[in-house]
């Protein structure tokens, strides 16, 4: 088990993050209106031109950098370069074509393995958990890479509250299906609604992040709003966003990509340079906004550390 | 930088020299004749230049975005292969319509599909690659996508460097076998477009189905010749 606060360039949540904003951030958002949070927070404007949004970024974000050292991506790539397929395939189609998306209200059902399924409000999955920021490397399967400031509180937390019994051995994630807000799930361009899985020791990771917003605001539409995975050490596709159902199964479930193309995509899908992917060396990656695909890809996207346990003693070129 | 010049410079004697040809159709037409292909051979530069100009301005003014290289390289590619498409539509084109002064437009559009398949390699020889040789053979000869792409960019180069007259004059015969290699090209370039595409191939598939269209043309327009031909040989047989 590793304690992340150990981390000497980490950043401690109860350092950096208001108390008013640990629970109900959302409803603290909405209720005290963006220019009194910024007057709070001393924050800096910056804009989301491609969807006209305006988000206030909250001070403590000047000058970060990742446990790395690295940079932090600007709010602006990180909101308008997705690949969120509900919303077209094209990166910049999701802040284009998500505006009519309502993450609110919000239900998660929790089903399957568990003593305690059911119908969860959003508010009520938020109210006991630590919100915390999370400055994560996310490495795409094309071979791009950003640094991201996420939001939010680990999954373990969740899960521990919904007590899973012994069958529990794998977690099933499912996106919202809503052809009429999300366009491209009217198009057979994959099998919808998209499914994700963990194991449930990944799943309990302190790392495996559910994620509320970026950039200690409220997370865009095309992010996955409300409510989205991160696994840091995985492929940005097992980051599965707008998740309405969590199940506890005790079978290896059948992720999306997967599904799609099983040739090229499994179910781990853990960030590996020395696995190569038909289409993309896996070596290297282009950390934007850079030009040149000259970073040198780390296993476990730099989480070795942390999660190599997880594996001991699997053969990883044949568990992709 | 220096090269592209040169290119260009090379591109605009052959394309423009290319209709000034005063044996090219009879009599009083020639004036009309001549001005038509003038301003078609306008419109392909306008049109096959708007494609470059908007990714030079959308790198200037950066609406191309956090990661320019990825739509550098999908439109250079796109480019290149709807050039091509269109390349191979001016025989059809011809026989269709009877304007035999179209196939004029053959060689200014082939060499801008070539312009553009250039950039492309050099996009990914030098951002995706950075300059490494040993990765790029690595990912030629490992990814079945770069393979097919990369023998499609090769065959186009031999294609480009002999469009010019002199080399018409030179090979002959052998100019046009040559220069069958564009099907085999196309071919490769859309099946380089379609393995790549991760999950939406409704667009490869629509260039697939128009290279298709063209190629049956041509199967066609062989099998009717090849029948002709044998029908006349039978006949001088029974005469």
């Amino acid at each position: 088990m590793i304690i992340r606060s150990k981390k000497a360039s980490d950043i401690s949540s109860s350092e950096i993050t208001p108390p008013e904003i640990y629970s109900g951030r959302r409803r603290f958002i909405r209720d005290a209106g963006l220019g009194l949070a910024t007057l709070a927070l001393g924050g800096t404007t910056l804009s989301n031109e491609v969807s006209g949004q305006s988000q206030e970024i909250p001070a403590r974000f000047r000058n970060l950098k990742s446990e790395l050292g690295e940079e932090l991506n600007s709010y602006r790539d990180i909101t308008t370069y997705n690949n969120f397929y509900e919303f077209g395939t094209d990166k910049r189609d999701p802040s284009r074509n998500s505006s009519e998306f309502e993450p609110e209200p919000w239900t998660v059902s929790i089903e399957g393995h568990v003593n305690k399924p059911g119908n969860y409000e959003l508010d009520d999955i938020l109210a006991p958990v630590t919100m915390e920021d999370r400055i994560y490397r996310l490495r795409c399967v094309e071979a791009w890479s950003m640094v991201i400031p996420w939001y939010g509180f680990p999954l373990a937390e969740l899960i521990k509250r919904v007590e899973p019994t012994g069958n529990a051995k794998f977690v099933r994630f499912e996106t919202v299906h809503r052809p009429e807000q999300m366009p491209y799930q009217k198009t057979g361009v994959l099998p919808w609604p998209y499914v994700e899985g963990l194991r449930i020791d990944e799943a309990m990771h302190p790392l495996t992040t559910l994620v509320t917003g970026v950039y200690g605001t409220e997370l865009p539409n095309q992010n996955g709003a409300p409510l989205r995975l991160i696994v840091p050490w995985k492929y940005g596709f097992k980051g599965i966003k707008s998740i309405v159902k969590i199940e506890f199964v005790d079978r290896m479930p059948t992720n999306t990509w997967k599904m799609a193309n099983s040739f090229e995509y499994g179910f781990y899908s853990n960030v590996n340079p020395e696995v190569s992917h038909p289409r993309w060396s896996q070596a290297r990656e282009r950390r934007l906004p850079s030009l040149f695909k000259s970073h040198e890809t780390l296993m476990f996207n730099g989480y070795g550390e942390e999660v190599s346990r997880l594996y001991a003693g699997m053969d990883l070129h044949r568990w992709k | 930088m220096a090269m592209a010049k040169k290119f260009l410079g090379f591109m605009q004697g052959w394309t423009f020299t290319a209709g000034s040809n005063p044996h090219s159709s009879p009599g009083s037409n020639t004036m009309i004749q001549k001005h038509r292909i003038l301003v078609c051979k306008m419109l392909i530069w306008v049109a096959a230049l708007s494609p470059g100009s908007w990714l030079v301005a959308g790198l200037i003014f950066g609406w191309l975005g956090p990661n320019p290289i990825e739509s550098l390289t999908h439109i250079t590619g796109m480019t290149t292969l709807v050039l091509l498409l269109v390349t191979l539509s001016i025989t059809p084109l011809r026989r269709i319509t009877g304007w035999n002064g179209a196939i004029r437009l053959r060689r200014p559009l082939g060499l801008f599909s070539f312009f553009y398949a250039l950039i492309h390699f050099n996009i990914w020889f030098v951002f995706d690659q950075v300059f490494n040789w040993r990765w790029m053979v690595e990912d030629i000869i490992e990814r079945p996508y770069i393979t097919v792409g990369f023998s499609a960019f090769i065959i186009l180069i031999p294609l480009a460097l002999t469009s010019t007259k002199g080399w018409m004059r030179r090979l002959g015969i052998r100019w046009t076998r040559i220069h069958r290699g564009i099907y085999l090209a196309a071919t490769l370039g859309v099946i380089h477009y379609y393995w790549l595409v991760k999950a939406d191939v409704r667009l490869p598939l629509l260039l697939a189905f128009c290279l298709s269209v063209l190629l049956i043309y041509r199967v066609l327009g062989w099998l009717g010749k090849r029948r002709r031909t044998i029908a006349r040989s039978h006949g001088s047989n029974i005469s």
